[in-house]
């Protein structure tokens, strides 16, 4: 841009070189760390792959019997165990995942159009930021109220006894499962979502909604079809962020889903909503005392490295999401 | 980018506020399908207005309910009811010493990496591969971060930063989690200082240039501490992902609710030994912890939503600082 100046002489580098060699190799280092965490991660998840093939991803037997077998097989002087069927704890984390970003996407979007343009003045001033405080509210806070709060109301009420007995031998319902999952990681996650959809809406142009309003179209139309349509970018932006947290969402899920390789059934009826399961992330957090064994380590970075594909895999969805909208000229 | 846009990207307000389009016509001439958005997008208004308020009132009762000033100065205690288990001043302290760990590495990371990203730059190939790095680091589930370090810090090589007993290293520390904690602020400081010096005009630098000064010290000069609004921004955010992230602190601190330290000298025998912070305070005192003790999980939720309620006024103010500084 401007011409280098030599400030002191003698050494041959400008300051500005320096400084630029200096960051850059600050910023490979990151860079490099990270290559490594990556690669370290699929390493030490490669035998687990490798000795299951794609029935990985499949179902069969009873997880949490197979964590065990693989656990006790770092002891035993004879062959590792690393025969795993990781569906149930797939399906938890899809499902409660997929329900409540559903769920909250269509809500948020609801809500932050009324955040930003219909709500009464006070109130919108009350909201931004509450929703911002929302946000940052760390998740454990959210779990321990789900725990004392909806997991109580849920056992205790919603669950009747007749229901609990019909399914004793397998699986306990007593609040902790599927339908508190969804519910607290929703009110985590739609806080995110409104501050970013909130922020994508305000920042449409002014004299675009007067224009379609100068034409007679009425308040709403105007804003669902002008401010909505334009702040694509941020709804996307917003639900990749809302759905990598509650992708990774470990602490909060192992308190409330109830910590059961179950894969809850849609086929149950009604108690479909009710029964327990584990998910990906939270599996990691209950067994990472069991790191010693080596297959339970190959067979939990496994696990991350799936959540770490996922991540990737979203975070590239987006941006592929968001190309053909650049020429709207409004990039979240 | 969109990490920061939870609260750093909002947006200038248009210079003179348009005045609200009149309402001439009331809703009832809309169509049906119009009016019917209208009043769910007033129904789910108002109900999350009453959950929120639910939520931070509830918190707000049990909390002052249960939390008093000496739960702030106790060291918590082993015991089976609420009066035995004391307060939670260890906690505390841990909080502050894994978020002082983690800022002093992220922050000054953060910012050069911002700086180069936005300032220099050069190969663009490397500051494409650097921004989707950034990225990808915000979408990293911590709890991968966490089994990472687990393993990481149990190399022999590092174990100067925590125990070693019978040349096993233990691999948990607050060093351990401090600088893996650093890797989920650094994004949301990266992001946040970048947009920050992208906002600063061109003419700002050229001026700078124009008497004489070097790209080293406009940066340093003129360009950072124009930046300062979302430094501090960035930072806050930061401070509030490393305070509430738990999945962390769980595995790569221990469990011992006390500060154990590693032995040595006084101050580097606590880092490098094991503890707990607020977080995974209530996790233990939730009910589906080891502790189970409701109240005192209640009050220290209290105490963290009032420092995250801090972090975030911080983070307005200066947004709003910063809003009031435009650039012509």
């Amino acid at each position: 841009m401007q011409e280098e100046i030599p400030l002191e002489g003698g050494s041959g580098w400008s300051q500005d070189q320096r400084a630029e060699l200096v960051l850059g190799a600050l910023v490979c280092l990151v860079v490099c760390l990270l290559a490594a965490m990556l690669a370290f991660v699929l390493h030490e998840a490669w035998p687990s792959f490798s000795h299951n093939g794609l029935s990985w991803f499949g179902n069969g037997g009873s997880v949490d019997n197979q964590i065990q077998a693989i656990f006790t097989s770092g002891d035993v002087k004879g062959a590792p165990v690393y025969t795993f069927h990781a569906w149930p704890l797939l399906w938890s984390t899809i499902i409660i995942t997929g329900a409540a970003v559903l769920i909250a996407f269509v809500s948020s979007l609801f809500v932050a159009v009324f955040v930003v343009e219909f709500a009464p003045d006070w109130l919108k001033r009350v909201l931004e930021p509450v929703v911002r405080l929302l946000a940052s509210v760390p998740s454990v806070v959210y779990g321990l109220l789900g725990v004392l709060i909806l997991v109580p109301l849920i056992g205790n009420d919603l669950i009747t006894q007749q229901e609990k007995v019909s399914v004793n031998p397998t699986i306990q319902l007593s609040g902790y499962g599927l339908l508190a999952a969804v519910l607290v990681l929703t009110v985590m996650i739609a806080p995110i979502m409104i501050a970013v959809f909130a922020d994508g809406l305000r920042a449409v142009p002014r004299n675009w909604l007067e224009g379609s309003l100068a034409l007679g179209i009425n308040q709403w139309r105007t804003f669902w079809h002008v401010a909505v349509r334009t702040a694509r970018p941020a709804l996307i932006a917003g639900t990749v962020l809302a759905t990598a947290r509650a992708l990774g969402e470990s602490v909060m899920l192992s308190m409330v889903s109830g910590g059961v390789g179950f894969a809850p059934n849609p086929a149950d009826g009604l108690i479909f909503f009710f029964e327990p399961s584990r998910g990906l992330a939270s599996t990691i957090l209950f067994n990472t005392e069991e790191l010693d064994s080596p297959p339970m380590k190959h067979t939990l970075y496994a696990i991350a490295a799936v959540l770490l594909f996922s991540a990737v895999m979203l975070s590239f969805t987006g941006w592929a999401a968001k190309q053909p909208m650049k020429r709207y000229g409004m990039v979240a | 980018m969109s990490a920061t846009a939870l609260a750093t990207a909002a947006p200038p307000d248009p210079p003179i506020a348009a005045p609200p389009p009149r309402r001439c016509d009331s809703s009832a001439s809309w169509r049906l399908s119009d009016r019917l958005g209208l009043a769910v997008a007033w129904a789910l208004g108002l109900f999350f207005c009453a959950i929120t308020a639910a939520i931070v009132i509830y918190l707000l009762l049990e909390g002052l309910k249960y939390v008093s000033p000496h739960l702030l100065v106790t060291h918590p205690t082993a015991g089976f009811s609420e009066s035995q288990t004391g307060g939670f001043l260890d906690p505390m302290i841990g909080t502050a010493i894994v978020a002082l760990i983690a800022m002093a590495i992220a922050l000054p990371v953060g910012i050069s990496t911002a700086v180069w990203l936005s300032e220099f730059g050069r190969p663009t190939a490397l500051a494409r591969i650097v921004e989707s790095t950034v990225e990808m680091l915000a979408g990293t589930p911590s709890i991968v971060l966490a089994l990472f370090g687990a393993i990481v810090f149990e190399s022999p090589v590092l174990g100067f930063l925590s125990q070693t007993t019978n040349h096993i290293v233990l691999g948990r520390s607050f060093f351990a989690a401090g600088a893996m904690l650093s890797l989920v602020g650094l994004p949301l400081v990266v992001s946040s200082v970048r947009e920050g010096l992208q906002a600063i005009p061109s003419h700002v630098r050229e001026a700078s240039y124009a008497v004489g000064k070097s790209k080293t010290a406009t940066t340093r000069r003129v360009l950072l501490p124009a930046a300062r609004p979302s430094v501090i921004t960035g930072a806050m955010l930061a401070l509030g992902r490393v305070i509430g992230d738990t999945a962390i602190i769980l595995v790569l601190l221990g469990s011992t609710l006390n500060l154990a330290g590693a032995g040595g000298a006084p101050l580097l025998s606590t880092l490098r030994g094991q503890g707990s912070t607020m977080t995974s305070y209530i996790y233990d005192n939730a009910p589906t912890g080891e502790g189970n003790q409701p109240e005192k999980a209640y009050a220290a939720a209290f105490v963290l939503l009032v420092i995250v309620l801090v972090l975030n006024v911080v983070v307005d103010f200066t947004g709003r600082r910063a809003r009031r500084l435009q650039w012509s």
